[in-house]
């Protein structure tokens, strides 16, 4: 038995060094995480899937089918902004601070206007979350998918918030770039929602 | 280096020193240690098991005789929910996550899992959903009486009519545990794959970390379907939708197969970290090489993709087409190939070898074989028209049994026993330690092997009462079943008693390979003063390669070899 195992030195600045560390992981995990959250889409888009090809009167009596024309205008609002929020990166990338903060906040205003939107087209439907499972998965999958678009701008509005922070920006990288990931995450699942959902009726 | 010095390390630090006694209050504390975390996590979990196993002692006093006499139908139903539900969520997952807590990091030379505070944050919902699920049984109502797998339409069942009942209280529990696993998951692939230590490639990972790896992988892509099923349903029984509800247009079918989807993965989270434990555990008792290391690791990953393709088996049952039934049905038998070999592996390992029948190793390889018991059930199960002769019926109870009594928790014994020195820095009682072995393996198949003959005679599970013909059989797994709750005893008080009073345990107390064996017991914070560089594969006994490089323990591994 070498004595040396039994040395209790300490690490003193060990805990510096572990939370470095943990910025470095951040980004793996946070993908992991989506990857994970992917998931849950998936589930209900299978689910939306076997309910519509095996319900025979799948809309509620008096519904003809979904007005297409709005929600198609927020759909190329909501995929724009995912270029918006690149470019904001970029200018975060060469330093331009004004420039990052102006697409960023470009971004956030796309996202509301897609949340408003949204609100709008729920309130004008004259079906709802419990007539039958159409309304159900209707409310269920945009619902999930609206409260993901609220997640983002609220995350977008902290780094913006961060961003006029004195010597903290350093710091806020990982944060803009996991909610520019984030951002075009929600993104790419709204585009098979939308297909889902609004292109086959 | 001086005492006084060392008390001015630990004073700063808040920590004991290495060494010291352990503080038991930090044991209640937020702590971000991964070693702390993980012992909260095992002690945690056997609290919920003994809540679970007396639960399981009502429902075997009940069936020792034909008559519902000892507790009514509405409790019997409570019972064998409530005890299936704490069992699964509240022992088996975190008692293995505990143990993969605390050592993972040690096995692969890093200082701490990838995300402390997640780490802390995710044990600390285990407490808050248990409260959950115990308030249960004090709401009008009662506990949910659905089953652990809580189908609809009789999940959807609210007699009283409050908006809190046993039910709801269930599933957000379900969905709150499944929110900590995912955390967990989440910190456990960052961790193995990010933070090895140096020299430490993907074929020089211990085999446990491997089937940590793939287990944590399944709840990764798994649990979500299972949130998703639980979401709607609390969307059903809640706000009035109708999912699943068949008679507003629904389809509770789909239920089973969100459910299923993640619930029969499931059983690969459970089982392949003691796959892990056993391949840990048979080289140091046998002091040979694990035959085969590739090939145990590589059979996890294929158990982890295979376990994705074969959720249908649960439900042949359930008006599942013919040609599905048959594609499930190859596709379960197949995952037995990658089983088989793991099992070959192990006997290989264990033969010829010079075995010292220690407690860690003799619970080893009983959980062994009872897992090859419930192999052989679990492939006839797998037939789909012996699976629907046997289906509701206690052939089934007694096979998942066998994997998570027989298999699991004996497995689990194993590693508490054989990592009990390196956690407390003591030595456990051996006497007591082989009197809880005993105890356990004959509980175990007085309690589970009858259930396989009443299986296959017709007595439904899920009953109270049951026809006089059953009664022989049942007498013997209810003594089985006490036997069990008496076997407990001897370990409880040989962990309290030998954690306060137990001999102090060297490093290497069985002179086993591996990073964690080469640091105190118990370890210090933060585990390696210097992150080890390791230079070989792990199992290298009988080997004069050192497993590590910088370390000066790391040449003992030749002399002990």
């Amino acid at each position: 038995m070498s004595t040396a195992n039994l040395d209790p030195t300490l690490n003193t600045h060990g805990a510096h060094a572990a939370e470095h560390e943990e910025e470095d992981h951040r980004m793996f995990g946070f993908i992991v995480f989506l990857l994970s959250e992917s998931v849950i889409f998936l589930s209900f888009f299978v689910g939306y899937t076997v309910y519509k090809t095996n319900i025979p009167d799948w809309l509620p009596a008096g519904v003809e089918g979904l007005e297409v024309r709005e929600p198609l205008i927020n759909t190329i609002v909501l995929v724009s902004s995912s270029f918006v929020i690149y470019f904001a990166e970029r200018f975060l990338h060469k330093e331009n601070l004004w420039g990052f903060r102006a697409f960023w906040l470009l971004t956030m205003a796309m996202g509301s206007f897609f949340l408003y939107g949204q609100a709008v087209e729920w309130m004008g439907l004259p079906f709802g979350f419990t007539d039958g499972v159409f309304g159900g998965t209707f409310y269920l999958l945009t619902g999930f998918h609206g409260l993901h678009v609220m997640t983002g701008v609220l995350l977008q509005g902290i780094m913006l918030g961060r961003s006029f922070l004195p010597n903290n920006y350093a710091g806020g990288e990982f944060g803009v770039a996991a909610t520019s990931l984030f951002w075009h995450f929600v993104d790419v699942i709204w585009i098979i929602l939308f297909i889902l959902i609004y292109v086959w009726q | 280096m001086s005492n006084a010095s060392l008390e001015a390390i630990a004073a700063k630090s808040g920590q004991p020193f290495p060494g010291a006694p352990n503080n038991w209050q930090r044991f209640f504390s937020f702590s971000t240690d991964h070693k702390v975390i993980g012992i909260q996590y095992i002690v945690t979990a056997f609290v919920f098991f003994l809540i679970g196993g007396l639960l399981a002692m009502v429902m075997r006093g009940e069936l020792i005789t034909p008559e519902a006499d000892l507790v009514d139908r509405t409790v019997y139903n409570a019972l064998f929910t409530m005890h299936g539900t704490i069992m699964l969520f509240m022992w088996t997952f975190p008692v293995l996550n505990g143990l993969a807590n605390y050592l993972v990091p040690l096995q692969i030379g890093a200082r701490d899992m990838a995300f402390p505070r997640l780490n802390a944050a995710a044990f600390w919902l285990v407490p808050v959903f248990g409260i959950l699920l115990m308030v249960s049984f004090f709401v009008p109502g009662g506990p949910s009486q659905s089953g652990w797998w809580a189908y609809p339409p009789v999940s959807l069942q609210n007699p009283t009519g409050n908006l809190i009942n046993g039910q709801v209280l269930w599933l957000l529990a379900v969905a709150l545990s499944g929110v900590s696993s995912i955390m967990g998951a989440v910190n456990f692939v960052t961790t193995i794959f990010r933070m090895r230590a140096p020299g430490m490639g993907w074929f020089r990972m211990p085999a446990f970390c491997w089937t940590v790896l793939s287990a944590q992988m399944i709840q990764l892509f798994g649990l979500p379907a299972l949130t998703a099923g639980a979401v709607m349903l609390l969307l059903d029984l809640t706000v009035g939708t109708s999912f699943f509800d068949p008679a507003r247009g629904g389809d509770p079918v789909l239920y089973q197969h969100f459910f299923w989807f993640y619930s029969h993965p499931a059983v690969y989270v459970i089982i392949l970290p003691v796959f892990g434990m056993f391949s840990e555990i048979f080289p140091v008792y046998a002091r040979k090489p694990l035959f085969g290391y590739k090939f145990v690791v590589v059979s996890s990953v294929i158990i982890t993709m295979l376990s994705g393709v074969v959720w249908v088996h649960h439900m042949f049952a359930s008006g599942t087409p013919s040609w599905m039934r048959m594609l499930f049905m190859f596709s379960t038998m197949l995952i037995s190939v990658p089983t088989g070999v793991k099992v070959f592996a192990w006997v290989a390992t264990v033969w010829g070898g010079k075995l010292r029948l220690d407690t860690p190793m003799l619970f080893a390889l009983g959980g062994l074989i009872c897992f090859l018991f419930a192999g052989i059930t679990g492939i006839m199960l797998g037939a789909v028209p012996f699976d629907i002769h046997v289906n509701n019926t206690y052939f089934v109870v007694g096979h998942f049994h066998y994997v998570i009594y027989g298999a699991t928790v004996m497995g689990v014994y194993a590693a508490i026993y054989h990592w009990f020195p390196k956690m407390t820095g003591h030595m456990y009682y051996e006497g007591l330690g082989k009197l809880h072995f005993a105890l356990t393996f004959i509980g175990v198949n007085l309690n589970f092997f009858p259930m396989h003959p009443l299986g296959l005679m017709g007595m439904p599970r899920r009953v109270a009462s049951y026809d006089p013909e059953f009664a022989y059989w049942n007498v013997i797994a209810s003594l089985g079943g006490f036997l069990l709750g008496v076997s407990t005893l001897p370990f409880i008080l040989n962990m309290i008693s030998s954690w306060i009073l137990g001999k102090r345990a060297p490093a290497n107390p069985w002179n086993a390979i591996g990073l964690e064996w080469l640091i105190s017991s118990p370890p210090p914070v933060e585990n390696f003063e210097e992150i080890p560089l390791v230079v070989s594969g792990p199992y290298g006994y009988g080997s004069h390669e050192p497993l590590v490089a910088n370390h000066p323990a790391g040449e003992l591994n030749s002399e002990h070899s």
